[in-house]
């Protein structure tokens, strides 16, 4: 039932506002793919051109070896769960859910009870049995997100399409429902594609995320490979928190200043940089042929983590610095710091 | 909300009462509610009971003459059938105005907001001399309407069309920012989930913007019955043939026939007091349907 679904060069402009520009990607039968980018990224244009809700100025996409352009949104058979759900507000739970089968060409439509009985089968999917005789308006906003999803669900789809699932929702709620979905998607295997701007979801609940900025894929990978080996600049700033050091690279060394912070780098490229770290790749150290002197500035505590801002000479930014548990550097305290792991990038 | 206007607000603790909150003292309030009240006394409930009690002022027998003589009959006819004509056309239009402001981008849409609005601005005696202009014996069209022995204006055609002018927007304004605040995502969810257009419209559409729709409707039918300007012009106020109740209840007053004119006036008046009631009713039995599709 699930189809893989290929985008190939998709182009799409509003206005003189480029959308899109360019942009492919592949989504294998089953797979669970967020679209994740900051606000104007292209990313929900995107969700919607797979729907079929926009068209593309040049480009297509595949359902299968099918060619979209050709099938009315009836025929594409998607299930789009709108941002703010769209449930209709003059129907009931049960009409809301059962409107897709009911819209179907007569010889097509299933009868009466045999519509009955789904709707219930999918309120029991979505863990809202006895709901029916619900008008949207009495239920609160994850129960509004199941029986969206449930009506989207109802008509079969090859494609389920989400954009920002749980945008609407407040914190502890979208916990639990990323977890039900990611457990939903296992057991219903759709094709589903989810637009979301927050990297965590994106992170935890898809096989693969695609980055979007500025209407382009900048990288299409699993959770490790986007958040360990980030392609571009853009994606390390994007993807948790990041310190920017602009170095130099002569050989095998990155330079600070005249101060190697970082050697045994394979790629040659030498000349000016920006070295990329996370704040749990700074270790306090001894003393180390490559380290970074600096200042603590600022101690503080988010949550399980607590975090030091290190001042170093020729730096306008403080470090942020994730603190192992038995290391407790004292506020004015001189200390080194060593670079793990960092992304190099040439300087533009 | 509620609360501020009821008199156990005022005296409330002030930590409960809203009103301190923005504060705003008592006083301020009851001169508020005091001002309003006599306003509405003075100027609304004041000429209706008096309407009602002229009306009354010869007896009953006067009053059923007044009601059920020739000309009054007619007029009270032709003032439902302008109605019946002009409410139902401006609603196809008005829908489809609506639609088009408020789901799609296209050039002109300012220019189409405002011309919407036309009716509103220009006086009704302009609105009627338009028409008078366009196909009077001496308009642009009048020679071919003669020559195909067509009758416009001083005929039924002319106080539809002066109507369906003057009572436009009512419709179109109730619909435009109600569709605009729903926005188009159900309808387009309709689309995803498989719907044919006609389905959406009449499945998803129309029932989000049924309550403006009839609110809308209402205020267009009282209008339509009620216009005078538009139509005293391209009437002609021929009696028993093109006079409409506003007009027959003008002509009567003008003779001195004040119980009478009253009498046909209140039937006028009764109409405005239904279509309250009714809107009234409908809000108060369908309050949490109405304010659940205002909401999103």
């Amino acid at each position: 039932m699930s189809v893989a679904v290929t985008i190939e060069t998709i182009e799409k402009r509003f206005d003189n506002f480029p959308a899109l520009r360019g942009v492919s990607l592949d989504i294998q039968p089953g797979e669970l793919v967020a679209l994740l980018g900051p606000s104007g990224s292209g990313k929900t244009t995107l969700l919607r051109l797979i729907a079929g809700l926009e068209e593309a100025d040049c480009g297509r996409v595949l359902f299968g070896e099918t060619d979209t352009r050709n099938l009315s949104l009836r025929d594409r058979r998607i299930g789009f769960v709108f941002q703010q759900y769209a449930l209709f507000k003059t129907m009931n739970v049960a009409e809301n859910i059962g409107f897709g089968l009911k819209s179907r060409p007569r010889h097509e439509r299933p009868g009466r009870d045999e519509i009955r009985k789904r709707v219930g089968d999918l309120l029991d999917l979505v863990q809202l049995p006895g709901l029916e005789k619900r008008y949207p308006s009495q239920l609160s906003g994850g129960q509004r997100q199941r029986v969206a999803l449930a009506r989207a669900l109802a008509i079969e789809p090859r494609v389920l399409l989400l954009d920002e699932p749980f945008g609407a929702l407040d914190a502890k709620v979208r916990k639990d429902l990323r977890a039900w979905l990611r457990e939903l998607h296992g057991r219903t295997g759709h094709t589903t594609v989810f637009v979301t701007h927050d990297q965590e979801e994106a992170l935890e609940l898809a096989d693969r995320v695609a980055i979007l900025n500025e209407g382009r894929i900048e990288q299409v990978g699993s959770a490790d490979d986007v958040y360990d080996h980030p392609a571009t600049p853009f994606i390390c700033e994007f993807l948790g928190e990041v310190n920017k050091l602009p170095v130099k690279v002569v050989g095998s060394q990155a330079f600070f200043g005249d101060r190697p912070v970082l050697g045994g780098l394979s790629q040659n490229q030498g000349g000016p940089a920006s070295l990329y770290v996370r704040p749990q790749h700074l270790r306090i150290v001894d003393e180390t042929p490559l380290a970074l002197p600096g200042t603590v500035e600022h101690l503080r505590r988010n949550g399980p983590i607590r975090r030091a801002e290190v001042a170093v000479e020729g730096l306008k930014k403080r470090l942020e610095v994730d603190l192992a548990s038995q290391v407790a550097p004292a506020i004015g305290e001189r200390i080194r710091l060593r670079i793990a792991h960092g992304n190099l990038f040439a300087a533009a | 909300m509620s609360d501020a206007i009821l008199p156990s607000a005022v005296t409330a603790t002030p930590a409960r009462s809203p009103s301190r909150a923005r504060g705003e003292s008592p006083a301020v309030q009851v001169v508020l509610i005091a001002v309003s009240l006599a306003f509405l006394l003075l100027f609304l409930l004041l000429p209706l009971v008096t309407v009602f009690i002229e009306a009354a002022a010869k007896g009953w027998e006067a009053y059923r003459a007044a009601i059920t003589e020739p000309d009054a009959l007619a007029a009270i006819r032709l003032t439902l059938l302008v109605a019946a004509i002009a409410v139902p056309f401006n609603i196809v239009v008005g829908i489809a105005a609506a639609w088009a402001v408020a789901k799609f981008e296209f050039r002109g849409k300012n220019l189409l907001i405002s011309l919407i609005d036309l009716p509103f601005s220009v006086s009704p005696v302009i609105s009627g001399l338009v028409f008078v202009l366009l196909f009077g014996a001496q308009g642009y069209f009048g020679p071919w309407l003669q020559a195909n022995d067509l009758k416009i204006v001083f005929a039924l055609p002319g106080l539809i069309l002066a109507t369906v002018f003057v009572t436009f927007p009512f419709v179109a304004r109730e619909l435009i920012p109600h569709m605009q605040s729903l926005g188009s995502s159900d309808d387009e969810a309709a689309l995803t989930l498989g719907a044919s257009p006609w389905r959406v419209f009449f499945c998803v559409t129309l029932p989000n913007v049924k309550w403006s729709l009839f609110y809308g409707v209402l205020l267009c039918n009282a209008r339509a019955m009620g216009e005078f300007g538009a139509v005293a012009v391209v009437s002609g106020k021929i009696r028993g043939l093109t006079n409409t109740m506003p007009l027959h209840i003008e002509i009567l007053y003008n003779e001195y026939m004040g119980a009478a004119a009253f009498a046909v006036a209140s039937l006028l008046a009764g109409l405005a007091l239904v279509t309250l009631v009714l809107k009234t009713l409908l809000e108060w039995r369908y309050g949490d349907a109405i304010a659940a599709s205002r909401r999103h």
